[in-house]
C-alpha cells in the first residue's frame, strides 16, 4: 500500500496530519481514502472537479506527476507519494 | 455608530473596535492568508472570512464568537460540466460578495464569486448551491467577461428588506441583474449605463459597475461607481443617471457608499483613469454629495495630501451613522466620525485592504 506523505503547511489545517498509508488503484481513489483520515483535506489539495490546484505538486517516487487534471499518472505498492506546495507568492 | 470595523486584507482578518474614544485591534485570524470578503450577519452576529489561499483555494469559515474560534464549512464549488465558456471548466476562484438573505428567510446567504456564478445557501452558510437560472442566463457566455478579475465576478449583491425575493446584483463585466422571485428569473438593469470601452456603445450587457450599493432609508435608491462615471437610480434600477463630474474630481474610481438615514447623500473615493489606477496627483481625498450627485464636495482635511500611490477597493468605503471609513491597497485605514469633514488615521502599516464592514 503507497504511503502519502504531506507538505508541513498543510499541518495548518489539519494539525494531526502524518504519514498515511492508502490504498487505490488510481490517485483519485487515494484521496478518496484520505479524505476519510482527513475530512476536507482533498479540497485544499484538488479543485472541485479533482484537478490538482494550480500551486500545488504531487511526486510519486522523486518524479513530479504528469497528469494534473485526471491524476492519471501510475504508481506501485510500495510507492511514496509527496504532496508539495510550490513555493510561490509573497 | 456601529463600534466594530471588520477588514479583509492581503495577510488576514482583521477586527478593530471603537473603545473609550479611539479605534483599538480586537481580533487577527488566519495571519497570512489573503481574506477577500470579511463578513458579518447582523442577524446572528456571524462573522465569516471568505479566504483567499495562494496555494490550497477558495475556503469559508465562519465564527460565532467574534472571531476567537472558527469552524471551516464546505466552500461554493461549481456542479460537474460547469463551464466558463465552451471547454473551459469552471471553478471557484475567488468570492467576491457576501449577503445575508434577510429576516423573512433566516437561514439564507447569498454568495457572488468569479467566475460570475450566483451562490446561495438556505442552511445558514452550511451548503451552497450555483443559482443555476443565473448561470444559465442566455447573455453569460458571450456578453459577460472579466474586469477587474480576469473571468467575470459577481461583487454587489442587494436585497430589498421591503421584498426579501427581489435582488439587484452588480457583476464585473456584465452590468446589473435584477431578480424579484428570489433568482429563479432575471432582468438586466442597464439602461442608462455607458461604456467606452466596449465596441457597441448599446449593448445589453458588458458593462462594468465596480460597485454597487442601495440607500438603507429608500431602497429604491441605487448607486453605482461605475468603470465609466458615477450612476445613479431613483427606480430601483429601472433608468440610470450619469453623476460623475466631467472634469471634476468625482468621476474614476472604486467604492461607493450612502448615507444610512439620507438617500441623497454618498461618497466616492476618487481615483486617477483606468489607464493609472493611482491617488489624484498623489494626493487622497474623498467626494461627497448631499443633492444625489448634482454636486460634489472635496473632503481632505486629515488625508495625506502628498506622495501617495493609494486607491480604494470597491468593498472598503463604510459609513455608519456620521462615521465613515476606508482602507487602502497600500494598508491605510482611515475613520472619519464628521461625514467625511474630518479624517484620523486608524493605521498607516496594514496589509493592502479587500474589504470594510462596520458591525455591532
Amino acid at each position: 500500500m503507497p504511503t502519502i506523505k504531506f507538505t508541513y503547511a498543510l499541518k495548518r489545517f489539519f494539525p494531526k496530519l502524518k504519514d498515511t498509508p492508502a490504498g487505490g488503484r488510481t490517485l483519485a481513489e487515494i484521496f478518496r481514502e484520505i479524505e476519510s483520515s482527513y475530512p476536507g483535506l482533498s479540497s485544499y489539495v484538488l479543485d472541485e472537479r479533482g484537478s490538482l490546484r494550480r500551486h500545488v505538486n504531487i511526486f510519486i517516487d522523486g518524479k513530479m506527476i504528469s497528469d494534473r487534471d485526471k491524476l492519471s499518472d501510475e504508481f506501485s505498492p510500495g510507492s511514496e507519494i509527496y504532496i508539495i506546495q510550490a513555493l510561490s507568492g509573497g | 455608530m456601529k463600534s466594530t470595523l471588520l477588514l479583509g486584507t492581503r495577510k488576514g482578518f482583521i477586527a478593530y473596535q471603537f473603545k473609550n474614544g479611539k479605534w483599538g485591534a480586537e481580533n487577527l485570524s488566519f495571519e497570512g492568508v489573503p481574506v477577500s470578503i470579511a463578513y458579518a450577519d447582523p442577524r446572528t452576529n456571524t462573522w465569516w472570512a471568505a479566504l483567499d489561499h495562494g496555494h490550497w483555494g477558495v475556503k469559508l469559515h465562519r465564527s460565532s464568537d467574534r472571531g476567537n474560534t472558527w469552524e471551516e464549512v464546505a466552500a461554493p464549488a461549481y456542479p460537474e460540466g460547469s463551464e466558463i465558456k465552451d471547454g473551459v471548466p469552471a471553478t471557484t476562484r475567488y468570492i467576491w460578495a457576501m449577503a445575508h438573505g434577510g429576516k423573512k428567510f433566516p437561514s439564507r446567504i447569498w454568495l457572488g464569486t468569479d467566475p460570475g456564478g450566483l451562490f446561495v445557501s438556505e442552511d445558514e452558510g452550511k451548503n451552497f448551491q450555483l443559482v443555476e437560472s443565473l448561470w444559465h442566463h442566455p447573455t453569460r457566455k458571450e456578453g459577460w467577461f472579466g474586469g477587474g478579475r480576469d473571468q467575470p465576478g459577481i461583487h454587489s449583491i442587494l436585497v430589498d428588506p421591503r421584498n426579501e425575493e427581489r435582488i439587484h446584483i452588480g457583476i464585473s463585466c456584465a452590468g446589473v441583474f435584477e431578480t424579484t422571485d428570489s433568482g429563479k428569473t432575471w432582468h438586466i438593469r442597464n439602461k442608462g449605463m455607458w461604456a467606452d470601452f466596449l465596441p457597441n456603445p448599446d449593448a445589453e450587457t458588458g458593462y462594468d459597475p465596480h460597485i454597487v450599493v442601495a440607500a438603507n432609508s429608500d431602497p429604491d435608491m441605487l448607486w453605482q461607481q461605475n468603470h465609466c462615471s458615477i450612476f445613479r437610480s431613483t427606480d430601483s434600477a429601472m433608468n440610470w443617471n450619469d453623476i460623475g463630474q466631467k472634469e471634476g474630481t468625482a468621476r474614476f474610481g472604486f467604492a461607493i457608499a450612502v448615507a444610512e438615514d439620507n438617500p441623497n447623500q454618498a461618497w466616492v473615493a476618487p481615483a486617477n483613469s483606468d489607464m493609472t489606477r493611482t491617488a489624484i496627483k498623489g494626493a487622497l481625498v474623498i467626494c461627497r454629495t448631499d443633492d444625489g450627485g448634482k454636486t460634489w464636495k472635496e473632503q481632505r482635511n486629515g488625508l495625506p495630501q502628498e506622495g501617495c500611490f493609494d486607491i480604494v477597493y470597491r468593498h472598503c468605503l463604510v459609513s455608519s451613522g456620521d462615521a465613515l471609513a476606508f482602507g487602502t491597497t497600500t494598508g491605510n485605514l482611515f475613520f472619519s466620525p464628521d461625514r467625511g469633514e474630518s479624517w484620523q488615521t486608524i493605521n498607516n502599516y496594514l496589509p493592502m485592504i479587500h474589504s470594510v464592514q462596520f458591525v455591532d
